[in-house]
């Protein structure tokens, strides 16, 4: 049997792009998961916040995920879970039939044919490892997203004393949970001299438990030998290397990591698929159509998204597009790259491809983020000279994701330029001509 | 009146992060006698914001509770509305005593008028009977 669309990850992104597959047109969708229930990594999100854009309601993340399974199920959508996909070996060909090769142990091993694919796996955490924390290897070390997992899954407290590294919103949110569950978060540690969580995490998850945030600074030792007795920390300078002189001992069972996400794309890797270095994902076009034909991608797996409200809206637009190119084709006219410019870290998608049948009226909507804190700036998108799109930023922070979008039409004037589009932040001085 | 919360920084003003939606806007929040005047926020939900933050603040409690007899061990739960913020650690001694019966359906009541605050402890999702 060939598959019209095998969606790799039950999570929102997997659940949004079936959902929409399917009411686009597709029949034989299937959902591979690797977990033993859909919804991802919301499942384990107990907090709440999820749901402001898209539900206009503030939801937890089970409940916000339960929303899509619920949803997935009357459709009829098959999942399988406790299913681990191995490997995608992409067709050759103007109608490309991909493999899928996957395993559980009711079904055994499975090679599945399928016209598209989308990739909805989300991201892994840096580990203590990538960052060569120096010390000793006790237990007691996590990731701040295993923490959460062992403590709302399992029921298990990681520890009593606890030292987060990295102020980005997981560590921010397990502060919160650890101290609520009874135990002790004496600090949280930040390398920048800004979190990257967002502000109202660092109201409600810090300073509304007086959990002290210490900016520029970093753990340079972990000490113990069973199990962590605690952690030397410093102060960093402007090159974040630690100041010697700054050394601090402080006394710990426990140490949680939130000190980055990377989209998880060893399935994409061995297709040499295109990436992009910024974001570690693979470059889409405004169809989340990697440079592979037929295989997609969405949410967390192309870039760490902040708010699960905007993985939904792209999944939804990955699961349409799947559909549309199994159903319609849409022919390639014409590429135009998308780049960062000024203190843009990364834009997504990275390239439009332009087709006689897109829908002229749809505004091309460009995610980006800023390098630093920014206010009271101009987002602008402009190809050479020509100005595209312009916003009016009060402040921008790296930590929160922007959108800006462009009319269709004025992409159309500029398709023959032969230039990029590019969107960069100017800062007040900028402007003054 | 009722009592502030917290203190005032001089001039009877104090910054707050308004803490509704994501963005988070800054607020600064005047009080002058009986009036209290707010800017910075986005929203007029904002200005509620800024208003119930100083003189009761209350947070939404999210937790795990315990199930018995159930395919997994917790359940998600999470208050119907906010509670004071200075019961939440109070809540979370009355939810680790909680045991609470599979089967459990999202929405379920798990224990009525919490901490007699007027709002229910409900689940956030379903867990099944063993």
């Amino acid at each position: 049997m060939i598959y019209d669309c095998l969606i790799i990850g039950a999570g929102p992104a997997g659940l949004a792009a079936a959902i929409s597959a399917k009411k686009n047109g597709l029949e034989n969708i299937m959902l591979l998961e690797r977990d033993n229930r859909p919804g991802g990594i919301l499942l384990q999100c107990i907090h709440n916040g999820f749901g402001l854009h898209y539900f206009s309601e503030e939801l937890t993340g089970p409940e916000y995920a339960g929303r899509f399974v619920k949803e997935a199920e009357e459709l009829k959508i098959q999942v399988k879970v406790s299913t681990m996909v191995l490997q995608i070996e992409k067709g050759e060909g103007e109608n490309p039939l991909h493999k899928v090769t996957a395993i559980n142990s009711k079904d055994g091993l499975m090679i599945l044919e399928t016209k598209t694919v989308i990739i909805s796996t989300g991201c892994r955490e840096r580990t203590r490892g990538a960052l060569l924390i120096p010390g000793s290897r006790p237990s007691g070390i996590f990731t701040a997203g295993s923490a959460q997992r062992f403590l709302n899954i399992d029921g298990y407290l990681p520890g009593k004393k606890v030292v987060i590294l990295g102020s980005g919103d997981i560590g921010l949110i397990m502060a919160r949970r650890l101290t609520l569950e009874g135990a002790e978060v004496k600090m949280v540690l930040e390398i920048m001299n800004y979190s990257a969580g967002l502000a109202r995490n660092i109201t409600q998850c810090l300073e509304n438990f007086n959990i002290p945030l210490k900016t520029k600074t970093t753990i340079v030792q972990i000490h113990g030998k069973d199990r962590v007795t605690g952690v030397t920390i410093a102060s960093v300078d402007d090159h974040r290397q630690p100041i010697p002189e700054t050394y601090e001992y402080v006394e710990c069972d426990t140490v949680l990591l939130s000190v980055g996400l990377i989209p998880e794309n060893e399935l994409l890797n061995p297709l040499g698929v295109n990436l992009d270095a910024v974001t570690s994902g693979p470059l889409v076009n405004q169809r989340m159509e990697t440079s592979i034909k037929g295989i997609f991608a969405c949410g967390n797996s192309v870039h760490v998204h902040d708010l699960v409200d905007f993985v939904t809206e792209e999944s939804l637009l990955a699961g349409k597009s799947a559909a549309e190119y199994v159903n319609k084709r849409c022919e390639k006219i014409s590429s135009i790259p998308l780049v960062r410019g000024n203190r843009v870290r990364y834009v997504v998608p990275q390239k439009i491809d332009l087709s006689a049948n897109d829908d002229k009226s749809e505004n091309l909507r460009i995610m980006y983020r800023s390098t630093e804190v920014y206010r009271s700036v101009s987002v602008i998108a402009c190809a050479g000279q020509k100005e595209l799109a312009r916003q009016k930023k009060r402040i921008l922070r790296p930590g929160e994701m922007q959108i800006i979008e462009i009319p269709y039409e004025k992409i159309m004037e500029i398709k023959d330029m032969a230039l990029p589009v590019t969107i960069s932040i100017e800062l007040p001085e900028d402007l003054i001509d | 009146m009722e009592e502030i919360n917290n203190t005032f920084t001089t001039n009877n003003k104090r910054s707050m992060t308004c803490i509704i939606c994501p963005m988070g806007c800054p607020l600064e929040v005047i009080m002058d006698g009986n009036e209290v005047s707010v800017s910075g926020n986005n929203c007029k939900r904002g200005v509620d914001y800024a208003k119930k933050e100083l003189f009761s603040p209350s947070r939404t409690l999210t937790c795990t509770v315990s199930v018995l007899n159930g395919k997994r061990p917790l359940v998600s739960a999470k208050t119907r509305g906010e509670i004071p913020k200075d019961l939440l650690l109070a809540g979370m001694e009355k939810i680790r005593r909680l045991r609470v019966n599979a089967p459990v359906k999202q929405g379920d009541i798990l224990e009525k008028d919490f901490l007699q605050t007027g709002f229910d402890l409900i689940a956030c999702e379903d867990v099944e009977k063993l």
